[in-house]
């Protein structure tokens, strides 16, 4: 049951192979034996999932169910989700409930999705390695010795070990394509705006996206189906009509002008994960696209632009933090100050607290000119990079990652060292448009990612592209040996 | 190192975050490391570039003058750390 | 040493939209604490503001009404600080492109008109309310007001003295009044005003070192504490010592300033833009519909009431200093058929001093529009006489009567004109009194009145006093 296609399970349900609960109960089981292992949830909402496929089995029963009813999927604990603990990966929301529903747990929800649980993540969606979080380190599957990727660690490490099918994840500065790249599995960010923000704890609100994470492009097409779309709550969401995800899929690729940036194939590629990627561009040329060489001269700086802007705006977010209303309060503050600044020093991890003073201080004073202006007006630059691009080609790939996972702790201790994980996959947040990675095979048997940027809104083209990949591939079907 | 140990304690204080003494070295030699790596954005000449503060350059959306919500007091109180007759409580602020 | 004393305003007027400018909780005075403090006002994690059309409509109004440039692009950005009335650490305020640019209010003090330019005017939302009652050493916070639409208002260090500075203050209340952006209601905190002031020797062409006073919210305390914080910081300049930049509050009970002492260092508020809010665009055509339904704003009714009524500078000023109280004072005028000037001393004489004493505003008058001009009529066709008429107005104005008509006849105050009648009177007493006829016609012309009086007294009021006095003249010729 584990290893079918959305579509599959879908079929299966509809046909009354297996019930809905017996569906989430399997996936519960697998939870319970190797949640623990992969420390990948944070909260296994077992009653919710079974009381809510129980409803989807009824749905079924008189034929009033959708693509995705019954279908069982998990939420990065970043999306608020009503009357269950929502903790971002941080002990400051440890005793946090959540007294509302994030827009995107409401429409799974609407559309007949079972919740197993909230995965466990960065906290507060700041790393590349899910080694910040409150709750511990995740594992990757593929190899437990190496990180799952962040911030949406829990997400891919779930979906990787198949105790989810789907699972939502969210994405500021690649937090969703570098670890599906790190777990061989398919992530989107979609064009910034697509999917709401309401309930989604913010973290850089100009850069901030909820995605979907799975196996296959087929799979999150049917996902993001469910998670897009205008919400009247979130100021910054795009007045886009619905669009069917699933539509394009199989349009032929052919004539499809694919540019490589020569700047993504250079200096910080590893040799081998480059060599692969040549294979899997190779592959998309055979499907009939045409490569083209193009330039994107400010990539260079889209780690440190990122780098000013993502603190900046999580320095001023995550002031709301501050003991009185909710989340964590330090014991007998002695005074105003003291209750401030105990609750946030014991609520925070490090590099939680190294982005906010960051982010204070480039928007402090005389230095906001200096950094926080500076960047933004790099940021114009990068995205004119890649309009000045997308006048010559349709989509543009690139290695997600400048290599495969690394080992847990090896890069921990240094942020700089952590952050420029991030070369390939930064500069698409700033600039607002969709990319998404796709499985495109191993190096030394752990998994790489192959990137695809598009235009605004051309989410279904990506998906497009991705699944005729997937269809001369199977890097996407491979399975983590010891989680089969 | 661009920054000083004065430099740090004055935005921790400005983000109300406390800092031990034992955490002020370190904080101070990551925060330098990474105003050091974020020093590249100077390579590049910016002069007349309008800064970008949305991706898609969009505008306001505004919503009616009506009263959607309802009062969740007591739903929202469940939460708090410290509440008495429905006021969040505080250590006394001085004015 | 001649000092000059500097004052610019800093008004934060309460918009009266129903709900809040970023969330759809109401806005409602007086509600039980945090009952009307929604997700987005408590700044939960993961909401976002959406921002309120009458607002950005509101703010555009004013901005028309003080001939301002209303912003075709402006945005919102974050003010950071901390404290326990604002939930999310940070006011959402405007900061670089405020939504009015500059503009200007007419004031009259002492007859004489003046210019104050204004600088700039912005959207913020206010912060809740931290109540002090002990509750065991804490301080409990209410965030029923946080999210509350404000329009700030700023104007230039253009007054020269505390009672410019009230004329001010009192001109843009009746400002906001007659555009119904806001009620005005300095009690209840929905109009609030900061000073900034300092003296510098007259010609000097520096400011001097400015003290900001805050949260003046009465017409009476602004005055004293500005005039308080004048001769205060003169005292310091004259003593030789330097006025320190401080904010101060003012203590209503000492008559003094006092310096607050929360403010340890100059807050860096790290202004940017708010990214979870997209610029607000300002269409010609939004602000065209707006200029079309525009009332007719303070000084064009004053200047229209000193030409159509003939009233002066005065006069005109104070009759329309409230919409409503211009209002009546129209419908008097053309319901009584009479003098303007007539119903002018009767609005801001009689009227007002009850209005007062029973501490009223105009709409809650027990005299309307319509019987006042009933009681003016009268006095017009020569019914009754002024003095009598104020009897009908208390009578009225206790629920006596309805109208003037149904007074006059219950208690007979019809004003004698009957010229044989009063002649007849004018003769009696001057009969009874012949030692004062001897006295006034040995040259006491003071004693005119005396006979006037007497008659009058004779006919209980009700003699036409012009009629009396002219047979009188002829009599004691």
């Amino acid at each position: 049951m584990h290893n079918k296609t959305l579509t599959e399970l879908r079929k299966a349900l509809h046909q009354r192979e297996y019930s809905s609960v017996e569906l989430t109960r399997h996936f519960l089981e697998r939870i319970e034996r190797y949640g623990i292992q992969l420390n990948s949830f944070i909260t296994v909402t077992t009653d919710i999932a079974l009381a809510q496929a129980q409803i989807a089995d009824k749905c079924l029963q008189s034929g009033n169910a959708g693509p995705l009813t019954g279908i069982p999927l998990t939420h990065k604990d970043i999306f608020c989700t009503n009357g269950v603990k929502t903790s971002c990966g941080s002990k400051m929301l440890d005793n946090f409930i959540a007294p509302y529903n994030a827009t995107v747990v409401e429409k799974c929800q609407a559309a007949g999705m079972v919740m197993l649980g909230k995965t466990n993540m960065d906290e507060f969606a700041m790393g590349s390695s899910n080694e910040t979080s409150f709750y511990g380190p995740v594992k990757n599957p593929w190899d437990t010795q190496t990180v799952p990727g962040g911030s949406s660690g829990g997400s891919t490490a779930s979906v990787a070990a198949h105790l989810t099918p789907v699972a939502t994840g969210t994405d500021t500065g690649g937090s969703i394509r570098q670890p599906a790249a790190f777990c061989g599995l398919t992530g989107l960010k979609p064009t910034y705006g697509l999917v709401s923000r309401y309930g989604m704890i913010a973290f850089a609100s100009s850069l901030d996206q909820g995605g979907p994470i799975g196996h296959s492009a087929e799979d999150i097409a049917l996902l993001l189906n469910v998670m897009a779309g205008f919400d009247k709550r979130d100021s910054t969401s795009l007045e886009h009509p619905q669009e069917n995800y699933t539509t394009h899929l199989n349009d032929s690729i052919k004539g499809l002008k694919i540019g490589l940036p020569k700047e993504y194939f250079g200096e910080g590629l590893d040799a081998q994960v480059g060599k692969q990627l040549d294979v899997a561009i190779k592959e998309l040329e055979n499907a009939g696209a045409t490569l083209h060489d193009i330039q994107l001269p400010h990539t260079y700086l889209a780690v440190p632009t990122y780098y000013i802007i993502a603190p900046a705006e999580c320095s001023s977010n995550l002031s709301r933090f501050d003991g009185v209303r909710f989340g964590h309060r330090c014991d007998n503050p002695q005074d105003l100050m003291d209750l401030y600044k105990r609750s946030r020093a014991e609520g925070f991890g490090a590099e939680v607290k190294r982005r906010i003073m960051i982010g204070t201080y480039a928007l402090s004073a005389g230095y906001y000119d200096a950094y926080y202006l500076k960047a933004q007006q790099i940021r114009r630059l990068i995205s004119n990079d890649f309009t000045e691009a997308f006048k010559q080609v349709d989509m543009i790939a690139g290695p997600t990652t400048p290599t495969t996972a690394f080992k847990m702790g090896e890069k921990i201790d240094d942020p700089v060292t952590m952050y420029l994980n991030d070369i390939y996959t930064n500069a698409i947040n700033l600039a607002g448009l969709p990319a998404l990675s796709v499985p495109a095979g191993f190096v030394n048997q752990h998994p790489i990612g192959l990137h695809l940027i598009g235009n605004y809104l051309k989410e279904s083209r990506l998906l497009n592209v991705a699944h005729q990949y997937q269809q001369c591939t199977d890097w996407h079907k491979a399975t983590p040996p010891n989680f089969v | 190192m661009p920054l000083q140990k004065e430099d740090v304690e004055k935005i921790a204080h400005l983000a109300r975050i406390s800092l031990s003494e034992q955490d002020i070295p370190v904080y101070t030699h990551h925060l330098s490391d990474i105003l050091i790596f974020v020093e590249q954005m100077n390579s590049v000449d910016t002069t007349g570039i309008t800064p970008m503060a949305h991706p898609l350059d969009a505008v306001a959306r505004l919503r009616p003058d009506i009263v959607s919500e309802s009062n969740q007091r007591d739903h929202f109180q469940t939460i708090a750390p410290q509440v008495e007759e429905g006021l969040y409580l505080v250590p006394k602020v001085i004015e | 040493m001649t000092w000059e004393t500097v004052i610019g305003l800093e008004i934060h007027t309460q918009l009266a939209t129903k709900s809040k400018i970023f969330s759809g909780a109401s806005t409602a005075y007086g509600a039980t604490p945090n009952t009307q403090a929604c997700a987005v006002d408590l700044g939960l994690p993961g909401v976002l503001p959406v921002i309120n059309e009458e607002v950005v409509r509101m703010a555009a109004k004013f901005g028309l009404a003080i001939g301002a440039e209303v912003a075709p692009r402006s945005v919102f950005a974050r003010k950071n600080y901390f404290y326990p009335d604002l939930p999310k650490g940070y006011q959402i305020s405007q900061y670089e492109l405020p939504i009015v640019n500059e503009g200007q209010l007419q004031i009259e003090v002492d007859d004489k008109e003046k210019t104050i330019a204004i600088t700039r005017a912005h959207l913020e939302e206010d912060a809740g309310k931290s109540l002090h009652e002990d509750f065991q050493g804490s301080s409990g916070i209410d965030l029923n007001r946080a999210g509350t639409p404000l329009l700030e208002i700023v104007s230039e260090p253009d007054m020269r003295s505390a009672k410019e500075a009230v004329a001010y203050m009192k001109k843009m209340h009746s400002l906001v009044r007659y555009l119904e952006i806001s009620d005005g209601n300095m009690q209840e905190g929905s109009f609030r005003c900061d000073a900034n002031v300092s003296v510098r020797p007259q010609g000097q062409k520096e400011f001097g070192t400015r003290t900001e006073l805050k949260n003046l919210n009465s017409f009476k305390f602004i005055e004293k504490a500005i005039n308080f914080e004048i001769e205060r910081q003169i005292d310091v300049l004259e003593g030789g010592g330097s006025v320190t930049q401080e904010t101060r509050l003012y203590d209503a009970e000492k008559n003094e300033t006092r310096s607050m002492r929360t403010k340890e260092e100059a807050n860096d508020y790290r202004y940017f833009p708010d990214p979870d809010l997209l610029p607000v665009m300002i269409e010609s055509a939004f602000l065209e519909q707006i200029k079309t339904n525009l009332p007719e704003l303070p000084d064009e009714k004053k200047q229209r009431f000193m030409q159509q009524y003939n009233l002066s500078l005065y006069d005109a000023s104070t009759l329309t200093s409230s919409r409503e109280l211009a209002d009546y004072f129209e419908k008097t005028v053309k319901a009584s058929n009479s003098e303007a000037k007539l119903c002018a001393n009767w609005v801001m004489g009689d009227l007002t001093a009850f209005l007062n004493k029973n501490n009223l505003e105009i709409t809650d008058s027990k005299v309307s529009a319509t019987q006042l001009a009933g009681i003016l009529r009268r006095i017009t066709d020569k019914t009754i006489s002024g003095k009598i008429a104020k009897q009908v107005f208390d009578a009225i104005w206790k629920g006596e009567g309805d109208d003037a008509d149904t007074i006059i006849e219950k208690r007979g105050l019809k004003q004698v004109t009957d010229s044989s009648a009063i002649e007849k009177l004018v003769d009696e007493v001057i009969t009874n009194n012949p030692k004062q006829l001897a006295d006034y016609k040995g040259g006491k012309e003071k004693l005119f009145g005396f006979f006037v009086g007497q008659v009058m007294k004779a006919s209980k009021g009700k003699a036409n006093p012009k009629q009396v006095n002219e047979l009188l003249k002829q009599k004691l010729l």
